[in-house]
């Protein structure tokens, strides 16, 4: 079939479009990796260039002179995520079912008591009084992981996906026998998994991502998580401890400005790498509780 | 009484199941609403919660007569509604495009470029911002020096910030609106574009009079859950680009942001708790109000 001449023009300017949008989004990685492969002479002279005059390898070689702090700024994210998302999965799932099942007599009460929270809070400052003055939790991974375990909009998410279970399954598993924890463990958790996958998911990235819990409570310099390490880094170059002092050539600069572009591809790395199976999770998951969740 | 009672001791496991839940935001989000004194005390740290002196409503007069709440409040709220507006808008045309167009591979590309920002966190943003606007060193300026014009300072300027703040924004949550805008499109019947095409409607024409006006609703609805929460800003983002600049506070300062350098920078807890509380009742009075209009129209999308 020809195609007709409105779809041609659709068509064009649809790619046109799309093709600028997506470019856009790309331009600012493109120019952190290019950044981070520049030499830093060339930036102290002329700043950043969209492609490097000379390319350098200088700022990583600084960064794994001493790779220790990264690393362990790695181990505080992966354990700060992992248990976050375990325990705060278990939790949200475990009020989502109660909060599902119909005889259960005080569920609207208490789904409102769990939604008004959202509603209105105290604000930053008396959370984070209460955290530090009263729950002695500054410095501490608790700090990290404990007061963003649960959201009002995950637990209520997390209900509604359960409320779609047909209720003959509870019902029938009651007359086998089964107790209540039994019968969430064993039977609607197991049919919960793509819920429990996009909540998870929701629930890594955002324990991932935080610098800002870090940037409250945080001082010791072995606790700080991967995301607040590079917002230091970026503030100065120099929270990295590198040794590069033994470079000969007359005219070497340490590298800074490189080192701190060098730093935001090692710290992101990771999730573009892990993007392609993130991203499949993450549609399937939207597009199961649409717009409204 | 007795019938709590007896309905705890019968569904003990649910009660048992759920208390965590009651707990975490017993702790977290209930207790701390007794803080919300804070914001009528002149607060020190000798004295704390109830031992500071208690001014009335000192905090909210000197936020109010310093011109501080009108400043901050204007700057909140037209953010959020051009981050909204732009945002919605260029999510829709995106997820028709991605609808329309023919070309697999070229669609999923794109889609999964534009999706990408919505991984990474805000840190990264201040690395862009870092890369791009640097006084020293930016690619920016440094582009516009090879170009010839004129040195331009971007942290000398409180213009461009603006327009710097709004296009990351709408760049983070492009691919994710987009997802959601697409998700609807697909639930529309293929009969009304099969019978527009026999009638002979071009596939301009087909946009224009199927798939927009069955997106209006989706769009609304859309619009209107984000306008409840018009007044709660979005701290990373503005915090990761403008950082402590204070010269570029007029133009870009928040409430979140001016409550965070209460607590962390001018150690103001009194005047930081009163911004956070007038933010927190206002929020919850434009909630209830679009639940109120939600309701009204299209019930079953209520959100209580």
């Amino acid at each position: 079939m020809k195609m007709e001449k409105s779809t041609i023009a659709f068509n064009a300017i649809g790619y046109v479009f799309l093709s600028i949008l997506s470019i856009l989004c790309l331009v600012p990685f493109l120019v952190i990796i290019t950044g981070s492969l520049s030499s830093e002479t060339d930036i102290i002279a002329s700043g950043f260039q969209l492609i490097p005059k000379h390319f350098s390898l200088d700022a990583y070689r600084a960064m794994f002179t001493n790779p220790a702090q990264i690393y362990q700024a790695y181990k505080v994210s992966i354990l700060v995520t992992v248990a976050g998302t375990a325990v705060g999965l278990f939790l949200t799932s475990m009020a989502g079912y109660v909060l599902s099942r119909k005889e259960f007599k005080y569920r609207n009460g208490l789904a409102f008591y769990i939604y008004f929270t959202t509603l209105f809070s105290g604000g930053l400052i008396p959370w984070y009084i209460l955290i530090v003055n009263y729950l002695d939790m500054k410095d501490t991974y608790t700090s990290l992981v404990v007061p963003g375990l649960l959201s009002a909009w995950n637990i209520i998410l997390m209900k509604n996906f359960m409320k779609s279970i047909p209720d003959s399954i509870v019902e029938s598993a009651k007359i086998d026998g089964a107790g209540d924890f039994r019968i969430y463990f064993r039977l609607i958790l197991p049919l919960s998994t793509p819920g429990l996958a996009t909540i998870g998911l929701f629930m890594a990235l955002g324990y991932w991502n935080d610098w800002f819990t870090a940037n409250l409570f945080i001082t010791t310099d072995s606790k700080v998580p991967l995301q607040f390490l590079l917002y230091k880094i970026l503030a100065s170059a120099s929270v990295l401890k590198t040794s590069i002092a033994g470079n000969l050539s007359p005219n070497f600069q340490p590298p800074t400005e490189t080192l701190k572009m060098a730093a935001a591809v090692v710290v992101t790395g990771p999730i573009i790498l892990l993007y392609p199976f993130l991203q499949r999770y993450f549609v399937k998951g939207l597009t199961i509780g649409a717009v409204k969740g | 009484m007795i019938g709590f009672f007896r309905e705890v001791a019968r569904n003990r496991v649910l009660f048992l199941m759920i208390a965590p839940a009651l707990l975490f935001f017993a702790l977290f989000s209930y207790i701390p609403m007794v803080g919300v004194y804070y914001a009528f005390t002149n607060y020190s740290f000798d004295g704390g919660l109830f031992g500071s002196p208690f001014v009335g409503f000192d905090n909210f007069k000197f936020l109010v007569s310093s011109g501080e709440l009108v400043t901050l409040t204007r700057n909140t709220i037209l953010y959020n509604i051009v981050f909204i507006l732009l945002s919605n808008f260029l999510q829709l045309v995106c997820a028709i495009f991605l609808a329309e167009l023919p070309g697999r591979w070229f669609k999923k590309t794109s889609q999964s470029v534009m999706f990408l920002p919505f991984f990474i966190s805000f840190v990264l943003v201040g690395a862009f911002v870092l890369n791009l606007f640097s006084s020293q060193n930016g690619l920016v300026p440094s582009l516009m020096a090879q170009l010839g014009l004129p040195h331009y300072d971007f942290y000398m300027h409180t213009a461009p910030w603006k327009y710097i703040i709004v296009f990351f924004h709408v760049w983070k949550g492009l691919g994710y609106g987009t997802v959601i805008y697409l998700a609807a499109i697909m639930g529309f019947s293929e009969e009304y574009y099969e019978a527009a095409k026999i009638d002979g409607a071009n596939i301009f024409q087909r946009v224009r009079s199927i798939t927009i006006p069955m997106l209006v609703p989706t769009f609304i609805l859309l619009i209107l859950l984000s306008l409840g929460g018009i007044l709660k800003g979005q701290f990373d983002l503005f915090y990761q680009i403008v950082g402590q600049n204070g010269s570029l506070f007029n133009s870009t300062d928040i409430i979140d942001t001016y409550v965070y350098r209460s607590l962390a920078v001018n150690f103001d807890i009194g005047m930081g708790t009163a911004a956070g509380l007038y933010q927190s009742l206002f929020g919850m009075l434009l909630v209830l109000c679009v639940n109120y209009i939600i309701r009204k129209t299209r019930e079953d999308y209520a959100l209580f």
